[in-house]
């Protein structure tokens, strides 16, 4: 969805650019920020949702084991820290394209798909050993309601690694409709959410004792 | 789309950087940029706001149909004791399919279809800011919809109610898929739902007319932006609801096992949290709609503009803080209770200053009586009405009697039957002339108005009754030996509430056949047929493909109203004087037309990803193969998507270089 | 929108895309590494009551700088702050009544 109104382009601007001033945004800002920026919003609700569903339940999973014994911090701490990690890549990737590098920002936005997915390999990782641990999806109401956030999460960063690796391929062919610094600039907004929804979901479910 | 004028020679730079020249038929090979002005492709991939608004209207009202013949069933089926017209079984069906339909698929979408339509013409724009979104949003809303009317052929329909509680809706006592069908369809019609509501708030919010600051925007468009903000915040609690289901009941998840140590309250808050602004949602666009057909049948300005607006917004806000009344019977406990009671007390008062805004609107008014005013107060009278046995809900002590009875049934029948859908026909009545050019019929209009009436209060008053005499909602079949005798038997409140609604039915089908009989021999409108207020009225009937000939210079609220009439000091006071006619002021336009104008051009990838959805959803229930698939033309299109600029290169719109158009340049 | 060079582009609108050296960002990595570092510190010590508090502060500390300066809002348009931030504040607000009509927090 929100790759569907990254490149939903400017028409308006589009319209403004070619025939004066008078059809330009009221406010001045871009149609497609101020959209990413709503739909961020939006997302605290969704998120907002799955974490309440996880903290009611995360205490209820009497014979199968809990988050106490299945937790491996280092290992999350270390994914953590790479998904910390890609948001600053991902921040010089927005300063290489505002700059109109075009090299520097593939390259920087490359890095930050290759952090991301280090981040998800993690969480594959996470996801089968607990299984091994015998908690799968359907075993206990903790257990349904961490993988469902967790998964949900995961897969946001899925989608963001796509469309990062879309991006490249499309800058390197230099087919970005519309402003290709705005483009970066939307799908770092996206990236960095991610990035603090983990903040907020390392803390509330690792590092909290349930 | 395509106005076809060749555009400016100057070439649009993309952003402050080097001009960007990207020839669509190069970028993505698979099909070339459809650019049909008429026929029916001209409908399938369009991008035009107008014709999405009037996409929405039709598919939702062909809905509302489905929703009406359901609740004529129901009634039928409740019109004697002990009737055996329905099964049990069909009978859950029918009342879960109604209340589906009539939300989510009639009230959201007509309302949708109005904004559609009305918002970029009523704040001076050309389209919406995302009109391929746009598209997709109809797309999901339509597929939604029949995804979700499938499960009657496929199985059978969702049968938990429309709030679905659990653990009821599990597998278990709905074993048929007809709740998976209805979480997933739901689901579908909420990107629908979310889609607009982004679209529309950044339409609102970026692109007004030059000059209209917010507290001058008509306020109709006032009303559909506190709408899409509660829209933005509200449909991702049901999408975590809906999502909890699903899993639940397709991947076996505990969420809702009672077994496990699930707490089902849980569901209903997550559906409350989303429901009670969904209400607002509901009703808010009729407001917005009848506080702009009542100053024009006033020939007043609204009165106390500015306390609409601010009671609008705080309806929107206390919106939030209200969802547990609809939990007082489930042991939420006393502070709990206590707080959402008073929080719900206080969301009457800003409904109640817009009742005393519109009444006030109306006195020492020039009152014409055309049917959307009628529609118009009758959603004054009706709403009040269920508006006060509302209040009788937020007492908790009350409400705990009324749980679960008809009274519940009548209370929202009355503000969302003649609130939500008095609201909406008479926006129908009033804007029809702007939308097709043509005069719906009076005289059919007040029989279809006076019917609708009538067949509402006798359908839904007698419900109050039924309610506190304590018939349950949801009730199949009542014995006759039950119903109690003299002025409190049920059985004679039944029959006249069903007699009442066939009344009500019949009123619905004086409007089918006021839109037949106009369309084939209605009298031509005027261009302002209403001396109308809002901008909306500046343009031709029915509006131009790009909406106004020039983007108007806003200076005032009622900006149409005061282009045509001036202030002029006599002896007698100031008075109001008629200075231009609305075809002066069209004229005035045309004279002045923008030469180049570039509208956005039509697409086939919003209908092809809005597509792949109900694929996967089919997938889910049926077919793992289906639901991979369904992903790969998501995935696909959303590329394509991406890849093809909003607006038509500026090569695409050449003419003919000499002579008959060349077959390339008309399916670029 | 017709400026061509780079250069002139960032100087006319230094507030606005808040437009840092690649070293400030750098800067602020470390820092969020750092309390990171110490969030996983304090999970391996005994803190009792302090524990919960501590980490909810640093959890916020590391929200809000990357909201606010990776992702602009501090230097942004007012208006991008308020949608964001009233879709947060309201998710927080519902759901924490939520979970307090489940007793959640009384407990302790």
């Amino acid at each position: 969805m929100s790759e569907a109104t990254l490149a939903e382009s400017h028409a308006v601007a589009h319209a403004a650019d070619a025939h004066g001033a008078h059809v330009s945004p009221t406010t001045g800002l871009s149609n497609n920020k101020l959209a990413m920026w709503l739909f961020l919003g939006s997302e605290c609700l969704l998120f907002g949702g799955l974490i309440s569903t996880y903290m009611l339940y995360r205490g209820r999973h009497t014979g199968s084991p809990g988050p106490a014994q299945l937790w491996d911090i280092p290992l999350t701490s270390v994914s953590s820290f790479v998904l910390l990690m890609s948001s600053l890549t991902m921040v010089l990737a927005v300063s290489a394209a505002q700059e109109r590098d075009d090299r520097l920002t593939c390259i920087w936005l490359s890095v930050t798909a290759l952090l991301g997915s280090t981040f998800v390999g993690a969480q594959v990782y996470e996801f089968t050993s607990f299984y091994h641990e015998g908690v799968g999806f359907t075993t206990s109401l903790f257990s349904s309601s961490f993988f469902t956030l967790t998964g949900f999460h995961g897969i946001h960063v899925t989608v963001g690694i796509i469309m990062l690796m879309s991006l490249v391929g499309i800058i390197s062919r230099s087919k970005v409709p519309g402003d290709k610094a705005e483009v970066v600039e939307l799908i770092g907004l996206y990236w960095h959410f991610v990035d603090i929804v983990w903040i907020v979901i390392f803390t509330l479910v690792y590092l909290i004792p349930a | 789309m395509a106005i076809i004028e060749r555009p400016s020679t100057v070439p649009a730079l993309a952003g402050g950087g080097a001009p960007q020249f990207v020839t669509p038929s190069s970028s993505y090979g698979v099909f070339r940029r459809p650019v049909s002005s008429t026929g029916w492709r001209s409908w399938l991939f369009t991008v035009d706001h107008k014709k999405l608004g009037l996409m929405y209207g039709g598919a939702a009202m062909f809905f509302f149909l489905v929703g009406g013949v359901e609740a004529l069933l129901i009634r039928t089926q409740l019109a004697a004791p002990d009737n055996t017209l329905l099964s049990a079984s069909l009978y859950n069906q029918l009342f879960t399919m109604h209340a589906t339909t009539m939300i989510f698929l009639f009230v959201m979408p007509v309302t949708t279809g109005f904004a559609n339509y009305l918002v970029p013409l009523q704040i001076g724009a050309r389209d919406v800011a995302f009109p391929r979104l746009n598209a997709f949003g109809f797309w999901c809303f339509l597929f939604g919809g029949i995804f979700l009317n499938t499960s009657w052929f496929l199985g059978g329909a969702a049968d938990g109610g429309w709030f679905m509680y659990q653990p009821n809706a599990n597998a278990l006592f709905s074993p048929s898929h007809g709740v998976d069908f209805w979480s997933l369809g739901l689901q579908i019609t909420g990107i629908a739902s979310l889609t607009g509501a982004l679209n529309l708030i950044v339409t609102i919010l970026n692109m007004r007319a030059p000059g209209m600051t917010l507290m001058k925007m008509p306020i109709f468009t006032w009303m559909v932006l506190v709408v899409q903000f509660l829209l933005v915040f509200a449909i991702p609690v049901i999408t975590v609801a809906l999502f909890l289901l699903m899993f639940q009941r397709v991947f076996g998840a505990q969420f809702f096992n009672v077994d496990a140590g699930a707490d089902p309250l849980l569901w209903q808050h997550l559906f409350w949290i989303f429901g009670h602004p969904e209400v607002y949602i509901l009703i808010l666009p009729s407001f917005g709609i009848v506080s702009e057909v009542l100053p024009v049948f006033s020939r007043k300005p609204l009165f106390g503009y500015k306390f609409v607006v601010f009671s609008g917004a705080a309806i929107g806000f206390i919106g939030w803080g209200v969802w547990a009344h609809h939990m007082f019977a489930s042991g939420l406990g006393p502070v709990s209770v206590a707080v959402f009671s008073v929080s719900t007390m206080l969301i009457a008062i800003p409904t109640g200053v817009k009742i005393v805004n519109w009444t006030l609107t109306m006195w020492g008014g020039k009152l014409r009586f055309t049917t959307a005013m009628l529609f118009a107060i009758g959603l004054i009278v009706e709403f009040t009405i269920g508006g006060l046995s509302g209040v009788t809900h937020s007492v908790s002590p009350s409400d705990t009697q009324q749980t679960d009875t008809y009274y519940i049934v009548a209370h929202f029948h009355y503000v969302l039957f003649g609130g939500a859908v008095f609201g909406i026909f008479a926006g129908f009545y009033y804007w029809w002339p702007k939308v097709f050019g043509k005069m719906l019929s009076e005289t059919l209009g007040k029989w279809n108005f006076w019917l609708m009436v009538i067949g509402m209060n006798l359908t839904f008053g007698p419900m109050h009754i039924l309610g506190l005499q304590g018939q349950p909602r949801r009730m199949v079949v009542y014995p006759e030996k039950l119903t109690g005798e003299g002025f409190f038997n049920l059985h004679f409140w039944n029959t006249v509430a069903s007699v009442g609604s066939y009344i009500l039915a019949t009123g619905i089908l004086m409007f089918l056949i006021n839109v037949l009989h106009t369309a084939r021999k209605g009298a031509k409108a005027p261009l302002d047929p209403w001396d109308a207020r809002s901008l909306e009225w500046l343009t031709a009937s029915p509006p131009k493909a790009h909406n106004f000939d020039v983007i108007p210079h806003v200076h005032a609220l009622d900006e149409y109203f005061h282009l045509k009439y001036e202030e002029v000091d006599t002896d007698a006071g100031p008075r109001l004087v008629k200075v231009k006619t609305a075809e002066e002021l069209l004229a005035e336009q045309e004279a002045n037309a923008d030469e180049h104008i570039h509208m956005p051009s039509p697409s086939y990838w919003p209908m092809i990803v809005a597509i792949a959805l109900p694929i996967i959803a089919y997938g889910i229930i049926f077919s793992k193969v289906l639901a991979v698939a369904g992903g790969a033309i998501l995935l696909l299109g959303m590329f394509a998507w991406s890849l093809e600029p909003s607006v038509a290169d500026d090569s695409d719109y050449d003419p003919p270089q000499g002579g008959a158009p060349s077959k390339e340049l008309a399916s670029v | 929108m017709t400026t061509t060079e780079h250069i002139d582009h960032t100087e006319a609108h230094p507030e606005t895309h808040g437009h840092k050296p690649n070293s400030f960002y750098i800067k602020v990595a470390a820092a969020l590494a750092f309390i990171t570092g110490i969030e996983v510190a304090l999970y391996y010590l005994t803190l009792g009551a302090w524990y919960l508090p501590i980490l909810l502060v640093l959890m916020l500390i590391k929200f809000l700088t990357v909201v606010s300066l990776f992702m602009h809002l501090k230097y942004d348009n007012r208006m991008f702050a308020m949608l964001f931030y009233s879709g947060l504040i309201l998710a927080v607000l519902v759901y924490v009544a939520a979970l307090m009509t489940f007793r959640f927090f009384d407990g302790g």
